[in-house]
């Protein structure tokens, strides 16, 4: 297949280019999550993201927190932004640092205001956000202003023989495109993760690779009360027939492909090395993973699956593909697509690369995924420690 | 080409994926090695559901499981050729 050379996105004031147009309204805190859902309903086209933090965070977890928050806002997957914290400070750090991409963003603090007057404030704010976002149109942008992160979930292993390579397989053949790529889930490449340290391009990326996972799993361990039999692999995973961590590892890295990654990156980091493959450091969680990779920047997502993971993104759109024909059947409205004829031989990797090239450009292109139809829009914060 | 029942990733592998519905006990299965192209056969012992594993080869409690070519656990009780491979007769290295 002649791959395409574009896809309809929305050009960004600062260059970069989203393949969702979203204005959303962004709490800074918990506490807040009440006023935005407020203003969210009052004004139509935009969305609040509510969360379960942002309060007496500290240290390396606080620094995260702002991370996240900031990414979120910064990803060109968000025409424009309304943020509404309880106190002016953190709320303003936060809007300073997504006003320097250009968009338009204004910060809302509760305290000394009450909720009500916030609400109508801010709705006034949003609903000027949300008729100037209306008029942006999608325009022919190169595949070059994709950037794809990746991440299994509810694996099995179909997973490791069909949906996972399909995904490698679109890596090998969009890399030279000058895609931006990443993979994640330390823990996950547990028992590949030498094999996996050899896949770094240059032996400082091969190093940055085996701390983090060494670092990561010295944590597991740590915490571990049992053998983590429950926990890794999962009870789907084992139901779809996968045994140990370790064969689970080697079937999250045929995602890969043949490619080599540039970089590690510490969690919601956004790459700055030019486009190529990127190890983001990263629970295997689901929600966490890809809230993670949201804030870094990405602005599509493929997610293949086995045992049927229904997870969604609050502004990067999921695309979900299965080479399990069993899910591909019974959750039919979950999947993208469905690559499970490889299993029957009545496909091969390079047909099923295609199609999910094709699948993904046209969700770039704004064909909503079945995650956003289905209303999934998970944003789950990666906490590393107890708040002060 | 006959039917593929089972996959096996890597020609170094001692396990197969089951790929139909189930197999049932006694099945002769075609399998399809994926590295090479190769089709061989083997006769399975029990009924193994899609996407769980039948060992390639006879085991010994302590051998190690081979699958992508690469070291995926240790046999903890002796597994016949034929048979389902799961977490009842193999466990991780890792933790």
């Amino acid at each position: 297949m002649e791959i395409p050379k574009s896809f309809l996105g929305y050009k960004r004031e600062n260059g970069r280019v989203g393949t969702r147009n979203h204005v959303v309204i962004l709490p800074v805190d918990d506490i807040s999550n009440a006023c935005a859902e407020a203003v969210a309903n009052n004004i139509k086209g935009t969305f609040a993201i509510p969360h379960a933090y942002g309060r007496l965070q500290f240290g390396a977890d606080l620094e995260l927190f702002f991370d996240t928050m900031i990414g979120t806002g910064k990803n060109p997957n968000v025409a424009a932004c309304v943020v509404i914290g309880i106190e002016p400070k953190w709320t303003k750090r936060i809007v300073d640092a997504i006003a320097t991409t250009g968009k338009p963003v204004e910060g809302f603090s509760i305290e000394g205001a009450g909720d009500i007057k916030t609400i109508m404030t801010a709705s006034k704010k949003a609903q000027e956000f949300s008729q100037w976002a209306s008029e942006k149109q999608r325009e022919e942008c190169p595949l070059s202003d994709l950037w794809i992160s990746v991440k299994c979930g509810e694996s099995d292993t179909t997973s490791g023989m069909a949906a996972n390579p399909a995904v490698g397989n679109l890596m090998d053949k969009l890399e030279p495109l000058g895609v931006h790529l990443c993979f994640g889930e330390t823990s996950e490449l547990t028992g590949a993760e030498k094999v996996c340290a050899t896949r770094g391009s240059t032996p400082e990326a091969q190093k940055k690779f085996m701390k983090t996972w060494s670092d990561y799993n010295d944590f597991i361990l740590k915490e571990a009360t049992n053998d983590l039999s429950e926990s890794q692999p999962t009870a789907g995973n084992i139901a779809g027939g996968l045994t140990t961590i370790e064969e689970k590892a080697f079937g999250n890295f045929q995602k890969i492909g043949s490619r080599t990654f540039i970089d590690v990156l510490t969690p919601a980091e956004e790459p700055k090395k030019g486009p190529g493959l990127y190890f983001m450091d990263t629970s295997s969680a689901a929600g966490e993973c890809l809230t993670l990779q949201a804030a870094a920047g990405f602005n599509i997502h493929l997610f293949p699956t086995g045992q049927g993971n229904i997870i969604g993104n609050a502004i990067e759109p999921v695309v979900k593909l299965t080479g399990n024909p069993s899910t591909a059947v019974n959750m039919k409205e979950h999947i993208d697509l469905d690559v499970s004829k490889i299993l029957k031989r009545e496909m091969n990797m390079d047909q099923a690369g295609d199609e999910l090239i094709k699948t993904t450009i046209r969700a770039a292109s704004g064909r909503l995924t079945c995650a956003e139809v289905l209303g999934h829009k998970e944003f789950i914060m990666t906490k590393l420690f107890r708040s002060a | 080409m006959a039917n593929t029942d089972i996959i096996i990733h890597d020609e170094k592998d001692n396990v197969g994926v089951v790929v139909i519905e189930k197999i049932t006990p006694n099945q002769e299965c075609n399998c399809w090695v994926m590295e090479n192209d190769k089709s061989v056969k083997i006769q399975s012992k029990n009924e193994i559901p899609l996407g769980h594993k039948i060992a390639m080869i006879d085991f010994k409690e302590g051998d190690t499981i081979l699958k992508y070519g690469h070291d995926i656990g240790k046999v903890v009780k002796d597994i016949k050729k034929g048979e389902h491979v799961h977490v009842h007769n193999v466990k991780t290295k890792k933790w």
